[in-house]
């Protein structure tokens, strides 16, 4: 009988052919899907050539899905030959899944790079974290390796999801393997139900608060408890990304009937292992929230650990608003801001750029109730343009700043409340600029006022994001 | 690898990211082009605010404006070091402006497996926070058989900790060449 393991050990152990692992063992592991970008391909396929040969192959062309997502809307002449880099790859190689921004080809002279024209007509998806799941690469009980440290955001599905560098990556691309050394677990357990002027933002940023920046240094982290279960998969997915913003090395969610919903729609594999956590499993530590004890909080410049309420900071005066990202530009994300603007005027610029195409397409077509719009309603993007949001196309933007051409970077020293995930100096631009982080709602009321400003001002009912994003 | 790294110290402070070790904007460089390569060294550690650059005075850059190459051989950082972007770009670039060595109190996870499997750094963790200890521009000697490393300007020596489960990778020069040395690759 193998010792009771967590959902983390049992699928190293799995992948690495033992019947039980321990923290601290060093395994190599079978990894079942490699993702890389346009910022981190390049890097790696150099890596790989140099280090297996000119003539290698990878060693598995429909486990490696590349999605450009970084640098797309610029007119930075490196950033388009970084993607020419990845098309010559794909092609070369076979490589199955390459989500390609159309906007290399189009026309010279046609101003500003735009990748695509249309989100319901593009083989382009925007931010990888957001199109790995929706393009089926997700799957409990799998080992994701990402070159993009958010790569943990994946652990949502229930699988181990972790970022790496361009040489492990590159040493994946030949082998199918990388070795790991098994993280001890810290659990932390929501009780309740989340309630309307929440998301998953405001939990993870007193996770974060609470461990501190660094306190999951090495560590998973398992996020379980009726609150969990209360979340959407896409706000499930925000917290598990920013596990990396404590040091974790990864994080993961239970499998349940809504991951197995997205799944059982998206997978491109038909098969995947459900692990659950053994009774007796051994913690590093276990930390306990009730949601109903939950306010709206922010994180203040220029650390995911210096959190404070919504209220404490609301004298704090706000240059921008910037609603995005793999963390905060889902369409859950877009909905919740959408029913907090609706029918309103920003006071700050505000930007607004869909996590992917997907998203884009959706707030096409969905209205404020996360449904298809009805006659005589207007849809979550036109409800932004209404309320004064300037809208951008979907890529990582100006998250992690980028060319001085991207779409919302901040090029001098504003402050900014973000639906982002970081906000080290220089973060999204400038050094001097302060990035608040804070849940799309947070961040939409905060742009109706210029203030930082707690969402339940504006809240009067409960904000409802239907069958958004799941099929 | 040496036993012996001599050299003189920069200093930064805690939670130095990967954003501010090598901004996102220089990332459309191609670290496989050798032309390209060198700019990593141009702009290392350039996002770090000016009062942080170079402790304890602050303002001194790491790289002089529109050099390649730093004078400095050895990187004193405190607590979680490299935290952030799993970007390789950043030990990358350090190396690349002719550093050898980082002593911090603790590493980020990804940046410590970067250094170790890319083979760019040696990531030493001393026992000490030495940020207060040592100034930008002393001169070290780090030993690595004793593992210690000693302050010749001030004259005091300092425990580091042992390299642990990963000195066989970073003695072998990478997670490659360890691979190929324990035969899981092909030589």
């Amino acid at each position: 009988m193998a010792r009771p393991m967590t959902m983390t050990e049992k699928i190293l152990a799995a992948h690495a052919g033992k019947d039980e692992v321990k923290p601290g063992d060093n395994v190599w592991v079978d990894v079942d899907v490699l993702m890389t970008h346009d910022v981190c391909g390049p890097g790696t396929i150099g890596i790989f050539k140099e280090q297996f040969g000119a003539g290698a192959k990878v060693w598995d062309k429909t486990r490696i899905p590349i999605i450009p997502d970084h640098y797309i809307f610029t007119a930075d002449d490196k950033c388009h030959r970084n993607i020419q880099t990845l098309r010559d790859f794909v092609a070369e190689q076979g490589i199955k899944y390459y989500y390609d921004p159309d906007f290399v080809n189009t026309e010279e002279g046609s101003g500003f790079p735009s990748p695509y024209r249309d989100p319901n007509n593009t083989n382009y998806k925007g931010v990888c974290h957001k199109a790995l799941p929706e393009e089926g690469h997700c799957r409990p009980g799998e080992i994701l390796l990402g070159t993009d440290s958010h790569t943990c955001t994946a652990g949502a599905f229930g699988q181990f999801a972790t970022g790496v560098g361009n040489t492990d990556a590159a040493f994946t691309m030949g082998t199918g393997k990388t070795w790991l050394k098994v993280p001890p677990t810290m659990k932390f357990v929501f009780n309740g139900t989340i309630p309307s002027y929440l998301t998953a933002k405001d939990l993870i940023l007193a996770v974060i608060g609470k461990v501190g920046f660094s306190g999951a240094t090495y560590k998973a982290m398992y996020f379980t408890g009726s609150g969990i279960e209360s979340l959407s998969l896409e706000d499930r997915m925000t917290l598990t990304n920013m596990a990396i913003e404590a040091g974790g090395k990864n994080g993961i969610c239970d499998v349940d009937e809504k991951t197995l919903q997205y799944v059982r729609a998206r997978s491109n594999r038909p098969e995947w292992t459900v692990y659950t956590e053994d009774e007796g499993a051994e913690y590093d530590c276990v930390h306990t929230w009730d949601l109903e004890d939950f306010e709206p909080l922010v994180a203040a410049p220029h650390s995911p650990d210096n959190t404070k309420t919504a209220r404490e900071l609301a004298d704090q005066k706000l240059d921008r608003a910037y609603i995005g990202s793999c963390t905060g530009g889902k369409i859950t994300d877009m909905i919740m801001a959408a029913n907090i603007l609706a029918g309103k005027q920003v006071k700050i610029p505000t930007f607004v750029v869909p996590g992917s195409t997907e998203v884009h397409s959706d707030m096409l077509k969905l209205g404020l109730d996360g449904e298809p719009v009805k006659e005589g309603e207007k849809n979550i993007y036109d409800t932004l343009v209404d309320a004064g949001c300037n809208m951008g196309a979907a890529s990582c933007a100006a998250c992690l700043g980028g060319p001085q051409d991207t779409f919302g970077r901040l090029n001098e020293p504003l402050n900014c409340i973000s639906t982002t995930n970081r906000n080290f100096p220089g973060r999204m631009g400038h050094k001097e600029a302060g990035v608040y982080l804070a849940s799309p709602l947070t961040a939409a009321a905060s742009a109706l006022t210029g203030f930082v400003t707690d969402p339940r001002e504006y809240i009067s009912k409960p904000i409802k994001t239907g069958t958004a994003g799941i099929c | 690898m040496e036993n012996i790294i001599t050299g003189k110290a920069y200093v930064l402070g805690d939670d130095i990211d990967t954003d501010q070790i090598i901004p996102a904007e220089f990332l459309s460089y191609d670290p496989s082009k050798p032309e390209e390569r060198k700019y990593f060294g141009m702009y290392a550690n350039c996002g770090v605010p000016e009062g942080q650059r170079g402790l304890p005075d602050g303002n001194i850059p790491f790289v002089p404006e529109g050099e390649f190459a730093s004078e400095f051989k050895i990187v004193i950082g405190g607590k979680n070091f490299g935290c952030g972007s799993s970007r390789e770009h950043a030990p990358l670039a350090i190396a690349e402006a002719g550093a050898t060595v980082v002593i911090a109190e603790f590493y980020a996870r990804i940046f410590f497996r970067n250094c170790v499997n890319g083979g760019y750094l040696l990531p030493c963790e001393s026992v000490e926070r030495l940020v207060e200890e040592v100034k930008t521009g002393d001169d070290l000697e780090v030993n690595l058989e004793k593992a210690e490393v000693r302050n010749l300007t001030s004259g005091k020596t300092y425990a580091l900790k042992p390299l642990g489960d990963v000195k066989p990778i970073i003695e072998a020069g990478g997670v490659f060449d360890y691979a190929r040395s324990s035969g899981m690759l092909d030589k």
